[in-house]
């Protein structure tokens, strides 16, 4: 018996060790203060507006959100442009419409209905366009890598000169945080990449936090919602089942005054 | 099972019940006098109820907007994720709802285990419901192919690819399971239809499980078996539909700190990548709940001895009752049982660790030495220990031990002579 | 027991019931809505059409939240024609004026009222519609006078957001 549990605590002791060793080789991500996280999580308007442009600006010519929906950007829990705003936005957009009743397909400026326009017609386009390397869709990319918006948040940043003695092929970069640590993306993202509309100082840090709250709602445009549904839905739980305990506690005393 | 004493109350009531005994048999299920000291590792039959019915329902609705075609499935899971009403809801919710079923359906298994629920008279219940865990491993299998993301498409690769396993035949098995040269889109389909047949299959099997459980009635804690009814028993409503309720509010609170909070904690994030059958993913994983298996699985070098294995790890349970030569039910008066009970508690965590590690150097030493040990527990230890192991009196009823201070010597005597 | 006892044990299980009602009725309504019109079937729900290029006399028909629109840019003859009938005359009386805001625009569902065909253009007995499956006849405002249909054919939410364009819906 005690050889038995003396077996066990060795072999949970070399998980734990090995688990250590693993996670050593993993570099701790970047972390910043997300509005979102949390079971009060909201999403900054503001933060949410100038993350969608720094993504229409530095992002959509190669990276599409095919998930999402011009008028997307006008309904609540979003960015909340205005409706004339969001409007305007999908207009400045042309997609691909028809056939008309010559049989023909025809451009035309988008509509709130209309789904983000895409970079490239299809994914070999994209890749051929990318060095061979497919420029992912951004819709749920959050959600799509472990780490979540710190993972975003931490290879936008993490661009540095390769260590001494790694030679990178022609069209990789060294990145921190990326798995491999190469990809194939050049560094996105510069102090004054993009100027705000708003005003704000656009530091790298800025314009990362900034897109990866925007690419972390369109992944998750219902998490205020979420959030909110789940605070009274637990509270009402737990009230019920105190109503319910009480009832139980109750109707089994009957059977405690019969022994 | 029929109550022939039982009258409906109303005239309409009487006339419908000699025609179809709906009533009786509610009035069967309301008295049904069920063991009055049993514990809340009893609560989980009503909460796997309660599971089912929430994956029928949410299951439902999902396929009212979901379109099973390897083109569009992503796509209109995204679809009900933004823009139908609650269809984020409805969605996390059967996702972490077949999680949350499988957590139940373990603890529930986990309980049988322990205090020798599966013991003669209920073999039969216990097969029954190993049938339904193996359907619920189809069903999720199933189910979690349909969203077509990255681990859909490879984890269905992977596992329909075991049946190739079997000699002669298993190449032609696997086309016939794919319904063409890979999985794609006739998998995608057929997976779909039987995904929505099979929570009715165990629907059915359910009602049978509890059939065969109300022949003997249920187990207890202590295992001894009690007349019903007696003093030793209540009656099903309201003491057990309290109490099944409070373990069940207990167990949503859960569940929906899952949905509301961390919906994708018990996912894998491979899986919001769209399917591509030229890209495999650095590590396929399937869900947690079928971990221990994947785990055994992995343990053995050779293909087909790997899926018998496997196979052999389910059909072991299902020998359990004979397996087990103990004539004492529970653990409580089996200490030396109750020990190695423990370990194997201990041994399938382990599994389901390693499970979820790449199948190399110290991990799968040590999924070969859990699964080595799975094995050992069922077809040597529980065989020998019911012969060599010395247990502990049995009370003679439920309430007896709490009268125990009062007995006279010689009715302590007569005890031990009984046992 | 004691009459307060028996009352308060009485509060508890009906406050748990009725607790207990709410929470299922909050379940019940997002299975209810689930299956009322989407974000994106609702975003449809208003289609615009650029009519620049009708001429008099001509119709096109449109597709709007699945059914046909016909969108007929009438002549003054056929202006003259629909207001001059009597409304003794209709199955269905309507003013033409109460069909058509612009009398030179007509917009209405191209839906037989009767068992909902889509009417053919410029045929009937009155200069109108005819539905060819069980013999409906409208009028130059699309009103019923001849067959089995029981009403006029309908006219949707429509507006003139430019001179170009009707936006319907």
């Amino acid at each position: 018996m005690k050889n038995i549990l003396k077996i066990l605590c060795l072999t949970i002791l070399l998980l734990v060790e090995s688990h250590q060793i693993k996670a050593a080789e993993k570099v701790e991500l970047l972390k910043t203060d997300w509005s979102f996280k949390g079971f009060f999580g909201k999403f900054d308007r503001g933060s949410l507006q100038r993350g969608y442009q720094v993504y229409t600006e530095v992002c959509a010519s190669c990276h599409s959100m095919k998930y999402l929906s011009y008028r997307n950007l006008s309904e609540k829990g979003g960015p909340e442009f205005s409706l004339e705003q969001a409007k305007a936005i999908a207009a400045s957009f042309e997609v691909t419409d028809g056939p008309n009743d010559d049989g023909e397909m025809f451009e035309r400026p988008a509509k709130l209905s209309d789904k983000f326009v895409m970079p490239y017609k299809n994914v070999k386009e994209a890749q051929a366009a990318n060095g061979g390397a497919y420029p992912p869709d951004m819709s749920v990319l959050v959600k799509a890598r472990s780490g979540g918006a710190d993972y975003i948040y931490s290879i936008l940043l993490g661009y540095e000169d390769p260590p001494s003695g790694v030679i990178l092929d022609d069209g990789v970069y060294y990145n921190k945080y990326m798995y491999g640590n190469n990809i194939k993306m050049s560094q996105p993202l510069y102090d004054g990449s993009v100027e705000y509309s708003d005003g704000t100082d656009a530091t790298e840090e800025q314009m990362a936090k900034d897109v990866t709250t925007f690419l972390m709602w369109a992944a998750e445009p219902h998490l205020e919602a979420r959030h909110q549904m789940g605070f009274k839905a637990i509270l009402y739980l737990i009230i019920l089942t105190i109503l319910v305990y009480f009832s139980m506690k109750r109707i089994w005393s009957r059977i405690e005054s019969e022994v | 099972m029929s109550n022939h004493e039982y009258v409906p109350k109303s005239k309409f009531g009487k006339w419908f019940n000699d025609r179809l005994p709906l009533l009786t048999l509610g009035n069967h299920l309301t008295d049904y006098p069920t063991p009055k000291n049993l514990n809340y590792w009893w609560t989980f039959g009503g909460i796997l109820s309660f599971c089912l019915i929430v994956q029928i329902i949410t299951g439902l609705t999902l396929a009212m907007h979901y379109i099973a075609h390897a083109d569009l499935a992503f796509e209109s899971v995204e679809h009900i994720m933004r823009d139908v009403n609650y269809g984020w809801l409805i969605r996390y919710i059967h996702a972490n709802g077949a999680s949350m079923f499988f957590l139940a359906v373990y603890i529930h298994i986990f309980r049988s285990l322990f205090y020798g629920s599966y013991k003669s008279p209920r073999e039969i219940i216990w097969i029954i419901g190993i049938i339904i865990y193996l359907l619920m491993m189809a069903a999720a299998f199933m189910g979690y192919v349909l969203p077509w993301g990255q681990m859909s498409f490879w984890g269905a690769t992977v596992i329909t690819n075991l049946f190739s396993a079997i000699p002669f035949i298993g190449e032609g098995i696997v086309q016939w399971l794919w319904g063409g040269y890979s999985v794609d889109n006739p998998t995608l389909t057929r997976f779909f239809t039987l995904h929505y047949l099979i929570p009715f299959l165990i629907l059915g099997l359910v009602v049978l499980h509890i059939w065969a459980l109300h022949v003997p009635g249920n187990n207890n804690p202590i295992g001894i078996d009690i007349k019903k009814p007696s003093k030793d028993t209540v009656p099903f409503h309201p003491y057990i539909v309290i109490k099944d309720g409070f373990a069940l509010l207990m167990f949503t609170i859960v569940f929906a700190f899952f949905v509301f909070y961390s919906p994708n904690i018990l996912g894998h994030a491979d899986n919001y990548i769209e399917a591509n059958p030229m890209v495999t993913p650095a590590h396929i994983v399937p869900e947690w709940y079928l971990l221990p298996f994947y785990a055994i699985l992995r343990s053995v070098p050779d293909k087909l001895m790997g899926v018998v294995a496997m196979l052999s790890a389910i059909l072991v349970l299902a020998a359990l009752p004979w397996l087990d030569t103990s004539k004492i039910r529970s653990a409580i008066f089996r200490p030396l049982y109750k020990q190695f009970y423990w370990i194997l508690v201990i041994d399938v965590l382990i599994l389901g660790y390693v499970g979820a590690m790449p199948a190399e150097g110290l991990y799968l030493l040590i999924a070969r030495v859990a699964t080595a040990y799975y094995f050992i527990h069922f077809l040597i230890i529980l065989p020998v220990l019911g012969s060599k192991e010395k247990t502990i009196p049995l009370p003679l009823s439920i309430t007896e031990p709490v009268l125990e201070e009062s007995l006279s010597p010689p009715t302590i005597k007569k005890k031990e002579s009984l046992n | 027991m004691s009459e307060k006892k028996v009352k308060r044990r009485e509060f508890l299980y009906t406050a748990s019931y009725a607790v207990g009602a709410v929470g299922a009725g909050a379940v019940v309504w997002p299975l209810i809505d689930q299956m009322n019109p989407d974000a994106s079937v609702k975003a449809l729900a208003s289609t615009e059409v650029d009519v620049s290029s009708l001429e008099p006399g001509k119709a096109i028909t449109v597709l709007w939240r699945g059914k046909p629109v016909f969108i007929k840019r009438r002549t003054p003859e056929e202006i003259a024609e629909a207001r001059a009938v009597k409304m003794e005359e209709l199955k269905d009386p309507q003013k033409d004026e109460d069909r058509a805001k612009d009398p030179e625009w007509l917009v209405m569902l191209g839906v037989c009222t009767h068992l909902g065909c889509v009417p053919l253009n410029d045929k009937g007995d009155y200069n109108g519609w005819f539905c060819p499956c069980h013999g409906s006849h409208y009028d130059t405002s699309g009103r019923i006078r001849k067959g089995p249909a029981p009403t006029n054919m309908e006219v949707p939410k429509y507006e003139f957001v430019n001179i170009n364009t009707i936006k319907i819906g």
